[in-house]
């Protein structure tokens, strides 16, 4: 077998701190996006701003100041501290905030996209027939919004998979706790074991390559709305 | 009794309505485009919130923003049609009409999916997707899903705006079905005059966000100081009741309101003592001071003018006439005016072609 | 047309003086090695006229960049192995390996008197996260494991090493406070003779395989002036003084 138990446990951990990343988004960006779609508030602006910056910002940026906040020193650390749970570098915990924070506008966009297509008239159509917000949300709004979903799901656990500035900056290359593939890959490469590195690598591109294939060849037009 | 009273500001528009209308029958919602026709149906809806507003819908008070109140949409027992059907486009037609339906408790359901259906003649659509029908078909389930919440009050925004005549006509028929069948008071917002007076029993006459005039139809279309009455379609609205019909030349007699007066109109055979309700336009309605016998024309009313006005057109006026307590008007030129040396209370006899009455 | 040969020559003369003058030397810095070379740099530059550019970062990342044609002339490895390794592959200047320091390892906490001077902090264990670098790819995150063997204590804090992929980051998690105390490259918390800041732990040399860090010219750098002219200073009495009091033997 060219992989080693170590490589496998990386790719199992990688695999649950994807999953884990995209449900949390899927929550917390599900109402975000929505209020970005629905909103004419001047924080609009700000807010959209702040959740597009890991699109832009190196993840060294985002892992330094997590880093920072997340330590003894930070703000979250006290706040954690306090809390009774100590600190969340290190930990898988603050894996999953990183990766929640660094994957969020690859989640929030798409869905923002399909909540904004979807427009307020299905919305006021299902007041008029006696539904609820929240009624309204679930038979009229998931499912009108289905494929920017699916394609917020994808992208959010790929590009967490993909992550490893953040995870090299806050995860202290913990196996099993914060050791991913991609960290994994480095290591190999400094520790000049190529061959391994060639296997954990190839299967990272055919990932990616699936993944993408999934996404391009699955965007079927939407239904349109009559 | 519905009792509507908005106001709502906008950077460039205000809309000030205080609006007494009857608990029953069609009321229409009439005016041009940017009069804020639409947004008074909104706001009745709940689906946009005028700052200072009362509304009541016979006993329930929808809105009362002296007293905070604000009714959400979805708690107002109403139904909306859109311009455009608005169908759910994941939702076949069946779960489309079911939507509302589901959400009304069972003791309080007063149509049921069979009357609504055959009502909009759309039995044979149920299983279909909402992207492969007309518009017609689509705006028909439209009106159907909302009637099957059972509204106390439904809400139409101009629902045959967006068809082409063809289509217009394959629903009118419906709506007026459902006007003679259900006991639901309907508001229709509306710029074409001819479903106005095809649908309409009361008017609110809307311009620049203010209420021009409010009334019964047939009083209302007659009235020369507003501005329908000066309109190319203009005409009047009468609520006859069938008195014979002449199988053999397919005519039938209407009697005119509260009066001993007959009409002639060319029409489908209706038993007599049934209401027919039919549009005289101005323009069909010629003047003479003698009663002319021997003439292709059926009709002919002893009449009193009651007032003149100039028309839109220089050349013409339009005249409005008393025949036995029901209001007409006849559009004529200038110089037939002159000629005939019309002043009110002069009497004289209307006359009206039988084929150009509308029922 | 004659030529005046000694024109000739003088004018060859200023030619190569002159670029030899405004040679530049890219050097690949092992990241312990960050404070002194910068130390060093300076004076390097005021002596000889040569410009030094550095990079910084771990060995192993360096060593495969050299393997993939980076364009380094000097290598200052924080091994001797990767540099013997560069040399058996012949990716060096035949010869020019030397050792230019000794490493020291220090146990460091960013919090003053934390850390004992004998390291007995690390048997009381009431700690959460020690920082190593990795062991695997930097020569003090190995020296750290043989430390931590060597006192018998690698089953006891197993699960609370934390590994920065070089030296720079187990230091960087200490500096944070992130982890409370951690192994670290002297060099990078001494100077001037004393520890600049926290409390430490300076490790006996006896404790580990010593940490030799070799340098090598690189085959871009075999014929350039510069590169050698580092090389010979890196090995004389001015640079030797500055390595020491970064707390390095030489």
């Amino acid at each position: 077998m060219p992989l080693s138990s170590a490589d496998f446990s990386a790719i199992w951990l990688t695999l649950k701190l994807a999953s884990l990343t995209t449900v949390i988004l899927l929550v917390i960006g599900t109402p975000i996006a929505l209020w970005l779609s629905r909103t004419r508030s001047w924080w609009r602006g700000p807010i959209g701003a702040v959740v597009a910056l890991p699109l832009v910002l190196p993840p060294t940026v985002i892992g330094f100041y997590l880093l920072l906040t997340m330590g003894p020193h930070g703000y979250v650390g006290q706040f954690t501290q306090w809390l009774g749970l100590g600190t969340l570098t290190f930990s898988f915990a603050g894996l999953v905030i990183g990766s929640v924070i660094y994957s969020m506008p690859f989640v929030v966009q798409p869905l923002q996209n399909a909540f904004s297509a979807i427009g307020t008239r299905p919305l006021e159509v299902a007041a008029t027939l006696r539904a609820n917000p929240w009624d309204t949300f679930f038979t009229v709004i998931l499912p009108l919004a289905r494929p920017g979903f699916i394609t917020a799901s994808i992208l959010g656990f790929a590009h967490t998979v993909g992550e490893f500035g953040v995870v090299l900056m806050i995860g202290g290359n913990i196996p099993d706790k914060t050791r991913v593939v991609s960290v994994q890959i480095y290591d190999h490469v400094e520790a000049m074991e190529y061959a391994q590195a060639h296997w954990l690598a190839g299967a990272m591109v055919v990932f990616a390559f699936v993944v993408l294939l999934a996404l391009y060849s699955g965007r079927k037009t939407r239904m349109g709305w009559s | 009794m519905i009792q509507v009273r908005l106001h709502r500001k906008y950077p460039d528009f205000a809309l000030d309505v205080d609006l007494h209308l009857p608990g029953r029958g069609v009321t229409a919602l009439y005016g041009h485009s940017g009069s804020g026709k639409t947004t008074c149906l909104r706001c009745i809806a709940g689906l946009e919130r005028a700052e200072h507003g009362f509304i009541q819908v016979n006993d329930e008070v929808w809105q009362d923003s002296r007293n905070g109140l604000f009714v959400p949409p979805h708690k107002r027992a109403l139904g909306y049609v859109f311009q455009e059907a608005s169908l759910f486009p994941h939702l076949s037609v069946q779960a489309n009409l079911e939507f509302g339906l589901k959400r009304i408790p069972r003791s309080a359901r007063r149509v049921d999916m069979d009357q609504a259906t055959q009502l909009l003649g759309i039995g044979h659509l149920l299983e279909r997707n909402p992207g492969h029908l007309s518009g017609g078909e689509r705006q028909r389930i439209g009106i159907a899903r909302a009637l099957l919440t059972s509204p106390k009050l439904l809400l139409m925004d101009e629902p045959l705006a967006a068809l082409d005549s063809q289509r217009k006509g394959e629903i009118l028929p419906y709506l007026e079905r459902l006007h003679d069948e259900l006991d639901i008071p309907l508001l229709y917002v509306s710029h074409a005059q001819d479903e106005v007076a095809r649908l309409a029993d009361h008017i609110v006459l809307l311009s620049d966000g203010k209420a021009l005039a409010s009334g019964p139809i047939g009083e209302t279309l007659a009235r020369l100081d507003l501005p329908l009455a000066r309109g190319d379609d203009a005409g009047v609205v009468i609520h006859g009741t069938v008195s014979a019909y002449d199988a053999a030349y397919q005519l039938l007699t209407l009697q005119l309101p509260d009066s001993t007066l007959h009409m002639r109109v060319a029409h489908a055979p209706l038993v007599p003592g049934r209401a027919l309700r039919v549009k005289v336009q101005a323009r069909d309605v010629s003047l003479s001071l003698q009663a002319q016998e021997h003439s292709s024309i059926l009709n002919r009313l002893p009449v009193t003018v009651t007032e003149q006005i100039p028309a839109d057109n220089s050349a013409h006026v339009l005249v409005r006439l008393d025949a036995g307590g029901t209001p007409l008007l006849a559009r004529i030129t200038r110089y037939s005016r002159d000629q005939l040396q019309l002043h009110p209370g002069q009497t004289l006899w209307a006359q009206i072609k039988a084929v150009a009455v509308l029922a | 047309m004659k030529i005046h040969a000694p024109r000739l020559a003088v004018l060859v003369a200023a030619l190569a003086f002159g670029s030899a003058q405004a040679d530049e030397v890219q050097v690949a810095v092992a990241a312990n090695f960050t404070a002194p070379i910068q130390a060093i740099a300076a004076d390097f530059e005021k002596d000889t006229g040569h410009t030094l550019v550095a990079s910084y970062g771990a060995t192993g990342q360096f060593y495969t960049q050299i393997k993939n044609g980076a364009p380094f002339e000097v290598f200052l490895s924080a091994d001797d192995t990767t540099a013997q390794k560069l040399e058996n592959e012949g990716d060096t200047l035949k010869g020019s390996r030397f050792t230019y320091a000794v490493g020291t390892l220090a146990l460091w906490s960013a919090k003053d008197g934390y850390v004992d001077a004998k390291g007995e902090v690390l048997k009381e264990n009431q700690f959460k996260h020690l920082s190593i670098a990795n062991p695997k790819a930097a020569p003090y995150g190995l020296a750290a494991t043989q430390v931590l063997a060597k006192q018998g204590l690698t089953e006891q804090v197993k699960h609370k090493l934390v590994e920065g992929q070089n030296i720079t980051q187990a230091y960087q998690f200490v500096s944070t406070g992130n982890a409370e105390l951690g192994f670290v490259a002297l060099s990078q918390i001494y100077k001037d003779g004393k520890v600049t800041h926290g409390s430490a732990w300076i490790v006996p040399a006896s404790l580990h395989d010593p940490i030799k860090q070799d340098a090598v010219i690189l085959k871009k750098g075999k014929d350039s002036a510069a590169a050698k002219a580092l090389v010979d200073y890196l090995k004389g009495p001015k640079a030797a003084t500055v390595i020491k009091s970064y707390g390095y033997e030489l």
